[in-house]
């Protein structure tokens, strides 16, 4: 395997913005002359089902999929699936991770549980996970669905790129669509940002 | 929805193996393109519909979709349809005689296999209808390769007067690469030339035609082995060679950068002589192809010695993971060392769930009260209803079966059956697509069936597209709208056997299906109401639950709606002495619509309405398209 890719598995479920949020980072890597390929499973996911989303960036991407043991960076949008596919991870590899749970119509009958602390779960094993609360910055912002600008800006400063990068991308795409969300997604990348130097700063 | 203008030819886009189709069809001067939606084809359609300057639109099934085609090519306008891999199924019995007539504008189908069954009733290997048809196979393995196919997918079509189909994977559709697009063309229909023994095929004009079908094929075997799309990567590594197609060329590159790969972009008929020289060069020749044996057999047939699926898997995906310690293996003879890394975690299973307030629930919800019912279901989002915790969905086969599975029960019974209800479970698009012939055959052979036709005015598992249930058009323009009474009426069913209604009210719905199902004659209950994930849907006050009044019967939670959530659990002892189990919950306001489903089953009239606290969840409104 070619040690020049950078493998970015993103994970969470249908409907949380994995797909987009993986989007924007593909454009960043790409306005840096990278090749790039993104790949997904999400048939049916828009159904609350699982969704993980492959980046690969270098010199010559070939394969879009990130073979089990290879990912540098392992980000979940909801504290479960981060733990689903910590397998994922090359040794030594970082993991961040929202703390916000969506407990399924399956736990809530009763047939299956919860993992008690996932975040426990996952540092159990000799990861270094940085967990924050994306949901709960992305409803103190006003709006849930900037939890995916959330965990971009708590990606920023992950990537083999600079921070500013990556915000611009997010950016881009905004004032592009929708102006009037400019700001609040400015806003929601510092936090995201901001939010892992915090709870990094303990464990380091 | 206005027309956007594509991007400039040449430019550098980050685009999907579907939209990079799209993009060299519009470039290839297609005039007219048909699809029936269909994953993980879907998008091909979406994104052609928004270029100006061409003629595209939803066909109400994949036959219809490549009979359009067809009648395109034939007035020698460029013409593509696009489905995924069951559809051409459906569309097979054109395809069969069109190979026979050949074409006149280029005519190009898009095949998509559901490699891995994200989103499928089975996996299948559409190279298949290649063989089966004598039509040529094109396979590209990335988004760049797919928009490069296409286009030439045209002029091979034109040059050897054949439709030509394009073989994408899952894997090629929804991976997003780098594509730089060249010039568009703009190509003048020649005109219809009233020809019989080329276009009316009769036994005494079909029969002279077939040689000449063969004599194309011949000639496109030749074109293949000279074809620039089959492309030799050279490596110095002679223990083993590759030939491969596909997204799997992609992989077997990635995990073997020193050994000769023979990639296959014109994959049928297959270059032999090319392969058997790549054959001869190296110590064992190992074919990799997505899904079935197809290359590998031929080649043991024209005395190629080849591995294949004796070390490969037959089903899903190759990616270097998997191909790695397969080689490992022929190479050394032993299982190679697993790298280290963390160790998978057990985490309970997230199934796709039907949506807050979907109309469906209601449907299943009452479906789930019934006893000695026998459900036969069918493909959509409401396939989801065999799930928890309704169970009660008990077939699905393909699309439209429901009608012809459920009279067939009703005929075949016997004495074990005889007291059973039967019920038909479809959906609009479902019924359009390839239910009403069954109806027929339902009202016509006087079956007694209750059918239960789910209108919620789109495709609602594949994104939201509109049909002749939604009244409009791919470009959501005004277009008419299909009457569900008026037609049942017509295929057969008696006016008083059909009723409209609201699925959200519970007891209406449950005294219909009561009643119908006691009738020994076919009727027809059509439920009305929006997908919530469609325009036409407006949401309304959210519900909560008020903690003392609870009682944590768990009524609320059969309805299955996913912003229900339990708090806490417990138990209870009744007078009986009988123990029962508790649900205690709360609703997820947020993510409420405000249905009002999970009211109805509430004993204690423990949810109210409530002051909406945040914006509208992300479960209820994804922020991207599936």
């Amino acid at each position: 395997m070619s040690m020049s890719i950078t493998n970015i598995l993103v994970c969470g479920i249908g409907g949380q913005g994995v797909m987009t949020a993986t989007e924007i980072l593909a454009e960043a890597a790409l306005s840096l002359g990278f090749d790039v390929k993104k790949t997904e499973v999400a048939g049916m996911s828009q159904r609350g089902g699982v969704v993980t989303s492959h980046l690969r960036f270098g010199a010559r991407v070939l394969s879009p999929q990130i073979a089990p043991g290879d990912a540098d960076l392992l980000v979940g949008f909801e504290a479960a699936e981060t733990l689903r596919w910590v397998h994922m991870l090359r040794p030594g590899a970082e993991v961040l991770t929202n703390i916000g749970r969506i407990v399924p119509p399956v736990v809530n009958s009763g047939r299956y549980d919860y993992p008690d602390d996932p975040v426990a779960q996952m540092t159990a094993l000799g990861l270094t996970v940085h967990a924050f609360d994306a949901t709960a910055i992305a409803l103190e912002l006003g709006e849930i669905r900037l939890g995916n600008t959330v965990m971009l800006g708590a990606m920023a400063a992950r990537l083999p790129f600079p921070d500013d990068v990556l915000e611009q991308a997010v950016l881009a795409r905004f004032a592009r669509r929708k102006p009037q969300l400019l700001e609040l997604n400015r806003d929601a990348f510092a936090r995201g940002r901001a939010a892992v130097a915090v709870a990094a700063a303990p464990a380091g | 929805m206005a027309a956007v203008q594509p991007a400039p030819a040449h430019s550098r886009q980050f685009l999907s193996g579907n939209e990079a189709v799209a993009r060299a069809a519009w470039d290839a001067g297609v005039r007219v393109a048909a699809a029936y939606p269909g994953t993980p084809s879907t998008e091909i359609l979406e994104v052609l519909a928004r270029f100006p300057d061409l003629y595209t639109e939803w066909s109400v099934n994949e036959k219809v979709s490549l009979e359009v085609a067809l009648g395109a090519s034939m007035v020698g306008a460029r013409a593509l349809c696009a489905m995924k891999h069951v559809g051409l199924n459906v569309a097979s019995d054109a395809l069969m005689t069109l190979t026979v007539t050949g074409v006149e504008g280029g005519l190009v189908i898009i095949v998509a296999d559901d490699v891995g069954m994200s989103s499928s009733q089975n996996e299948q290997d559409s190279r298949f209808w290649g063989r089966f048809a004598h039509l040529p196979v094109f396979e590209p393995a990335d988004s760049q390769e797919a928009y490069t196919l296409t286009r030439a997918a045209f002029a091979v079509s034109e040059q050897f007067r054949t439709a030509v189909i394009v073989r994408l994977t899952t894997r090629i559709c929804h991976v997003k690469g780098a594509v730089t697009a060249g010039e568009r063309e703009v190509i003048e229909p020649a005109g219809f030339e009233k020809d019989p023994p080329r276009w009316v095929m009769v036994p005494g004009h079909a029969k002279p035609r077939l040689p000449l079908m063969f004599d194309r094929e011949a000639a496109l075997r030749e074109a293949a082995e000279a074809s620039e799309f089959n492309v030799l990567e050279p490596g110095k590594d002679m223990r083993v060679g590759f030939v491969t197609s596909g997204p799997a060329g992609m992989h077997v590159l990635e995990a073997f950068p020193d050994a000769p790969v023979l990639r296959l972009g014109f994959s049928y008929p297959p270059p032999i002589e090319r392969i058997r020289a790549l054959a001869g060069q190296v110590e064992r020749l190992v074919v990799v192809e997505e899904t079935e044996p197809l290359l590998e057999t031929e080649l043991k047939a024209v005395g190629i010695d080849c591995h294949g699926k004796d070390i490969l898997p037959r089903l899903g995906e190759l990616p270097p993971n998997i191909l790695t310690p397969a080689i490992d293996r022929l190479l050394r003879g032993d299982a190679p060392v697993e790298i280290d890394r963390p160790a998978p975690q057990p985490v309970f299973p997230r199934p796709p769930t039907l949506c807050v307030a979907c109309p469906h629930l209601g449907v299943y919800y009452t479906l789930s009260q019934l006893r000695n019912v026998i459900i036969s279901g069918d493909i959509g989002c409401y396939t989801l209803g065999a799930g928890h915790p309704w169970n009660a969905l008990d077939t699905c086969i393909s699309m439209g079966a429901s009608m012809g599975m459920a009279l067939g029960m009703d005929k075949g019974r016997g004495a074990k059956d005889a007291n059973k209800k039967i019920v038909a479970v479809i959906g609009d698009s479902t019924f359009m697509h390839m239910g009403m012939q069954g109806l027929l055959d339902i009202t016509w052979n006087r079956g007694n069936v209750t059918i239960l036709l789910l209108d919620n005015r789109t495709v609602g598992m594949t994104g939201g597209q509109d049909n002749p249930a939604s009244g409009r058009d791919i470009h959501g323009q005004e277009a008419p709208r299909v009457d569900f009474v008026q037609l049942c009426e017509a295929l057969g069913v008696r006016r008083e056997r059909i009723r409209k209604l609201d699925p959200y009210e519970l007891p209406t719905l449950f005294k219909a299906l009561r009643e119908e199902t006691k009738i020994d004659e076919p009727s027809v209950i059509i439920t009305d109401r929006p997908c919530v994930l469609i325009g036409e849907y407006k949401p309304t006050q959210a519900y909560k639950v008020i903690d003392d009044t609870c009682t944590g019967c768990g009524n609320c939670l059969d309805v299955g709606c996913p912003a229900i959530h339990v708090t806490r659990r417990g138990q209870e002892t009744k007078p009986s002495g009988k123990v029962v189990d508790l649900a205690f919950v709360r609703i997820d306001t947020a993510a409420c619509t405000g249905c009002g489903l999970c009211v109805q089953p509430c004993a204690p009239e423990a949810i109210v309405h409530a002051q909406r606290l945040q914006p509208l969840s992300f479960i209820r409104q994804p922020g991207s398209t599936a």
